[in-house]
């Protein structure tokens, strides 16, 4: 048994206050050890649970799991997620099914809390196969604390399958301690469906961000929302690379929007690809450093100039 | 009480200096409305901004009920009891209409207050009040948002350039009531800048500004006749040689 962990009669692990505080960083919705669900801690699936219409199987290949969500789902929510305390390298396949119908909220992310001297690092490769008409929402937020001098990585791959008439969402957060990351999604959308994309990302002192997303419009009538938001302190440097690729009739939408502090870099290159002549694809790309007026006008409701600061970029990221 | 004594700016542009204000001085007292008009570019904005502390003036002071507040930073002076809506408001992504109110005024403000305050300067408050102010608003409903932050909470001295620009002649008259009805409850002393008959009407003093200067100041009383007089055919300071005129 791990060292964090302790299962007490009933069933339900003990988690020790690090994990916990890292698990409320993560789940803001709130991770509870009931209905659908599976921490993942230092490499090990430590509790897990099922609901009536969300089962968790364990990979016998290799590490991860597949998590079978049922077409009587409704509204219903499964929480999957990862935390590091120990440093290593940990590689988890997670295979999503979601049936015809289905309506699921997957709240997953990891957090690291890094006090030793090599790297922590997580490769969370998520794979989602939705149904007809289902409905997904998928959060993920990163976060890394501790005063180790290791670094702390997360390199998230995500391939999203959406079937007709479908729906997904995608809400991706990373707001503080992560090193150095690297994140590379890839969306397929058949006839009628829809994909909607919210990315913050917040990076400070030396850390590097990559974000590369393609998004292949297959079917007539698909649609795809992209919004990026970021902020870019100290010498941090950022890269986003979104891509649309219409094949069909469909609408796409992206937006980067970055505010750069400091001595910051960032690369916002959105790319549009059509091929198809009803394909109607539109992308915007800013980046720009905190507007004075802005500053100004809430000086003139008595913050200060640091405070001011903060309210727009935690405006700016909500 | 505001007291302006010997207020002057200057900038340097090129090497080259320049009188943006020169020698202005002038007092609103507790309760009262002040309104200053006078051509484009003729400095009133300036003015304003030295007042909130967004510049510095080069030369004169500024008093609040007796303070010395020339030497404050711009929100030392907002504690010190000045409001400001600007003539372009800037806008905020991300950044809600209730969240704004709630920064303007100080405190989480409830959706009740968010709604009152709205739907005083004119905006239907249940479309709003969970909205973004950015870009998706038009210039007309940004500044009515703009000059509902003021509201939000209580000042020694609100000082609002040109509340009327850019506002629907309905909202405008809305947004009139609401200034006459500040003006009588006298719970702050009020600075507009404005070229609107209406609104230099409901003044209790008046004070033309031109070419960075005081170019006449004075009661309502006195200076309307002179500003809008009919019988006269042209204003003031046309006779004056200024060559402000509001027709």
């Amino acid at each position: 048994m791990l060292e964090n962990v302790n299962k007490n009669d009933t069933g339900i692990a003990r988690l020790d206050q690090v994990t916990e505080h890292v698990l409320s960083v993560i789940d803001e919705m709130g991770f509870r050890q009931e209905g659908a669900f599976n921490l993942r801690l230092n490499g090990m699936a430590v509790c897990h649970g099922d609901s009536r219409h969300i089962q968790i199987v364990k990979k016998e290949d290799k590490p991860g799991i597949d998590v079978l969500i049922s077409k009587d789902a409704k509204n219903e929510q499964v929480h999957i997620p990862v935390v590091l305390t120990e440093e290593g390298v940990d590689v988890v396949y997670n295979d999503f099914y979601v049936e015809e119908g289905a309506d699921v909220t997957i709240v997953a992310g990891c957090g690291i809390h890094g006090e030793g001297c090599s790297e922590s690092r997580h490769d969370g490769i998520h794979t989602f196969h939705v149904a007809k008409s289902a409905n997904v929402r998928y959060v993920e937020n990163h976060y890394a604390e501790g005063n180790g001098s290791g670094q702390k990585v997360l390199n998230p791959v995500t391939k999203i399958y959406v079937g007709e008439d479908a729906v997904f969402t995608l809400e991706t957060a990373q707001i503080k301690g992560v090193d150095a990351t690297k994140r590379e999604t890839y969306v397929e959308l058949e006839k009628n469906a829809k994909l909607f994309v919210t990315e913050k990302l917040m990076t400070h002192d030396t850390q590097t961000a990559i974000s590369n997303m393609d998004v292949k419009l297959k079917g007539a009538g698909s649609s795809a929302r992209i919004i990026s938001r970021s902020v870019a302190k100290g010498t941090s440097n950022q890269v986003f690379h979104p891509k649309a690729i219409g094949e069909n009739l469909c609408h796409a939408h992206v937006q980067c929007d970055s505010i750069i502090m400091d001595h910051a870099e960032i690369s916002s290159i959105p790319e549009i690809n059509a091929k198809h002549v009803d394909a109607q694809i539109v992308h915007e790309a800013a980046i720009g450093r905190i507007n004075d007026e802005q500053l100004i006008k809430l000086r003139t409701f008595g913050l200060s100039e640091e405070e001011a600061e903060s309210v727009i970029i935690e405006d700016f990221l909500k | 009480m505001l007291v302006v004594e010997h207020l002057s700016y200057d900038v340097t542009e090129e090497g080259k200096q320049s009188e943006i204000l020169s020698d202005v001085s002038f007092s609103v007292e507790e309760g009262e409305m002040l309104v200053i008009t006078g051509p484009n570019g003729g400095g009133k904005s300036t003015l304003a901004k030295l007042l909130m502390g967004i510049n510095q003036p080069t030369e004169g002071r500024i008093l609040l009920s007796g303070q010395d507040i020339t030497g404050l930073s711009i929100d030392e002076r907002a504690k010190a009891g000045i409001g400001f809506a600007f003539q372009q408001p800037p806008r905020f992504k991300g950044m809600t209409v209730r969240r704004l109110l709630s920064l303007a005024a100080g405190e989480t403000l409830s959706e009740d207050r968010c709604c009152d305050l709205l739907s005083s300067v004119g905006l239907c408050a249940q479309e709003y009040i969970n909205r973004e102010a950015d870009a998706t608003l038009s210039g007309g409903e940004m500044k009515r948002i703009e000059i509902a932050t003021v509201l939000a909470r209580p000042h020694q001295i609100s000082i609002f350039d040109e509340p009327e620009a850019g506002i629907d002649l309905w909202s405008f008259s809305m947004l009139m009531k609401r200034f006459e009805q500040l003006h009588q409850e006298k719970r702050s002393s009020m600075l507009l800048i404005s070229h609107q008959e209406r609104i230099i009407e409901m003044a209790d003093q008046i004070m033309i500004i031109s070419d960075g200067k005081v170019e006449a100041k004075g009661d309502a009383d006195e200076m309307m006749p002179r500003l809008f007089g009919e019988q006269q055919g042209d204003c003031l300071c046309k006779q004056n040689g200024g060559g402000y005129c509001n027709a």
